[in-house]
């Protein structure tokens, strides 16, 4: 058995997703291989290889690989597959994951197992369906595995090795014709949402977009990211990606803050593996608080000042 | 052009759904069932693109029983012009082999615009339109918030992706997958209910379609989600703090 993790990287740096999938990897074999693909990647490269748990890294390094088109990337893995055999084939199930994986799969005939959440043997998984409100535990009966893994299931690998890496050519790989036109990237100096330890979140219950200030300040005392409920985004309070969810981003900080947040099914689906939950919210009957470690029922327009004070 | 729309009948996203005793499913059993949230945008989105005289054809397709043709027309009383329902038993389908079914009534109606929604909220696989994309050897764009088309007949594709918004240019044909922001569904009018009963659905059997549908992946057992043990509730703001300071350490 031999496995491959695809890397999600930006060329400048590795992902923590991508730490997380090798975890996943080494619970599988200990023949785990990484493919980076990118363009002008030394820096990504250099910190993918301090990853434990790696036999070697492959790094594909083109001009047209610079952003991470599903086409291009799929066509390159293939190609490098024609000359390495692989049992598992894993990637993040992030939104670079997610979209490109299931190409990978298809092109191997194979059915993809999406998000799994833990790993029973080599070709035994469970995921979550139904918005995590039921578990499934599946086999796999194909010959190769290609599945998706939900980072924040597994804890990053430790960053101790020094691995081998070696470059690998694809002059001839076809590079399609999807022209990459940009990415308006949201500008943070907060943490990222998947892998930070305190996230506030902000739900409906904040009115607007400027309420969101009464949580800054909080998040800066805590060193937290800053998080939403899907009405909030969709209200143009904050931007699409601070969407926590069934359909958003999975998280699992050790502290997780609900304000304003009702708790409804979808929501609850991507903060269920926190260790803590504190809701704070005006109705007693709110669903959140079924779900939460310590409950506030208090009008946040009160009570989000005098904790910023305490704090 | 012409759009195909792919629409799943799903559980309600409402409703609470229940693990069977005997583990091998969730109940389905006089339980509300819905178009997938995300097939709905997707029709929208076809509709949006009609009114504005991009699209002249919208045809609306699902696998499933013959209850999904019950979701069919939901999707043409939305503003879908005909029907297509390939009828199984009702069995589960692998995306792969829901994606290689898309791909015959694809090359058959040779459509413009293949729009799929970006995941079934029952198995959460956010799967098939990548899978169909690869099958049918087009572009894909996925988790789509906005979408133009440009006068020479490619179309930009504003993708919502982990670190912001990711625009991309795609040529056709090309398979879209919705995302939440693309737009809001629109209510059925009973007007449009009503003309809905009209329109074609041209039903086939999945067995007279010649693909080898075959199951790679076996469901062993299905079970409730570990439960979060009880919390307490608090009275004010220093017994918060004191709790995630002292109790939880978090703070
Ligand atoms: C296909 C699909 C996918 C979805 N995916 C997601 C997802 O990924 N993530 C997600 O979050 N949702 C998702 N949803 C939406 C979900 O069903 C809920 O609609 C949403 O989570 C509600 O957001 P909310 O809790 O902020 O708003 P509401 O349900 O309106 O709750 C607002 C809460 O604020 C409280 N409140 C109001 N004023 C105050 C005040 N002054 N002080 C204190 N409390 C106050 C209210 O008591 C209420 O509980 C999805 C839905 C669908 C159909
Ligand atoms: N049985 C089906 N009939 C029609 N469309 C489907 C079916 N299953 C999946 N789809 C489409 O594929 C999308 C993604 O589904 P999935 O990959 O299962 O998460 C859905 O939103 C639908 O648009």
């Amino acid at each position: 058995m031999k496995t491959l993790i695809i890397v999600e990287h930006n060329n400048d740096s590795v992902k923590p997703s991508t730490y997380s999938t090798i975890t996943a990897a080494s619970k599988i074999s200990d023949k785990i291989d990484a493919l980076m693909i990118g363009y002008n990647n030394d820096s990504a490269i250099d910190e993918l290889k301090k990853s434990d748990h790696l036999n070697k890294i492959f790094n594909i390094n083109k001009k047209g690989l610079e952003n991470p088109i599903a086409e291009n990337f799929s066509n390159h893995i293939l190609d490098f597959l024609k000359n390495n055999d692989y049992s598992h084939i894993l990637s993040p199930s992030s939104t670079f994951g997610k979209n490109l994986s299931p190409k990978i799969a298809t092109e191997l005939d194979v059915q993809q197992i999406s998000d799994i959440i833990s790993i029973i043997d080599s070709d035994t998984f469970e995921r979550p369906i139904y918005a995590g409100n039921a578990i499934a535990k599946v086999k796999s009966l194909d010959k190769i595995k290609v599945l998706t893994v939900r980072p924040t299931c597994f804890e990053p690998c430790g960053l101790s090795s020094n691995v081998e890496v070696e470059t690998v050519m694809f002059d001839n790989t076809e590079v399609s014709s999807v022209s990459y036109v940009g990415l308006d990237e949201s500008k943070s100096d907060r943490p990222e949402l998947t892998s930070a330890k305190v996230i506030i979140s902000g739900g409906r219950g904040m009115q607007n977009g400027d309420n969101f200030k009464l949580l800054e300040g909080i998040a800066d005392k805590l060193g937290a990211a800053m998080g939403a409920s899907r009405a909030a985004v969709d209200a143009g309070f904050v931007p699409n990606d601070w969407q926590v969810g069934q359909t958003g981003k999975i998280v699992a900080p050790d502290l997780y803050v609900a304000v304003g947040i009702s708790g409804a099914t979808q929501h609850i689906a991507g903060i269920k593996d926190s260790k803590f939950i504190a809701s704070i919210n005006k109705d007693e009957e709110a669903p959140i608080f079924n779900f939460s470690d310590y409950g506030l029922v208090a009008d946040l327009f009160e009570i989000l000042p005098e904790l910023e004070k305490k704090l | 052009m012409k759009a195909l729309v792919c629409v799943k009948r799903v559980i309600d996203y409402n409703v609470k759904i229940r693990v069977k005793m005997d583990k091998s499913g969730v109940e389905t059993d006089n339980v509300k069932m819905s178009m997938n949230p995300f097939d709905e945008i997707a029709v929208e989105e076809a509709v949006k693109m009609k009114e504005s005289g991009i699209i002249n054809e919208i045809i609306i397709l699902s696998i499933g029983a013959d209850t999904s043709q019950e979701t069919i027309r939901t999707g043409l009383a939305m503003g879908g012009d005909r029907g297509i329902l390939i009828k199984t038993d009702g069995q589960d389908l692998d995306p792969l082999n829901i994606g290689k079914i898309i791909k015959v009534v694809s090359e058959k109606e040779n459509p413009d615009l293949i729009i799929l929604g970006k995941q079934a909220i029952d198995d959460d696989c956010n799967q098939t339109g990548q899978i169909l994309a690869t099958l049918l050897n087009c572009h894909q764009a996925t988790f789509a918030s906005k979408v133009e088309v440009n006068s020479d007949k490619s179309i930009n594709v504003t993708r919502e992706v982990d670190g912001g918004l990711e625009t991309i240019k795609v040529s056709l044909p090309c398979v879209i997958t919705t995302d939440l922001r693309l737009n809001e569904p629109r209510y059925a009018s009973l007007p449009n209910i009503m003309k809905a009963k009209q329109k074609k659905i041209e039903t086939l059997d999945v067995n007279d379609l010649s693909i080898k549908l075959d199951k790679r992946v076996q469901t062993i057992e299905v079970n409730d989600p570990p439960s979060r043990k009880p919390g307490v509730m608090v009275n004010d703001v220093d017994s918060l703090i004191e709790k995630l300071r002292n109790e939880a350490k978090v703070i």
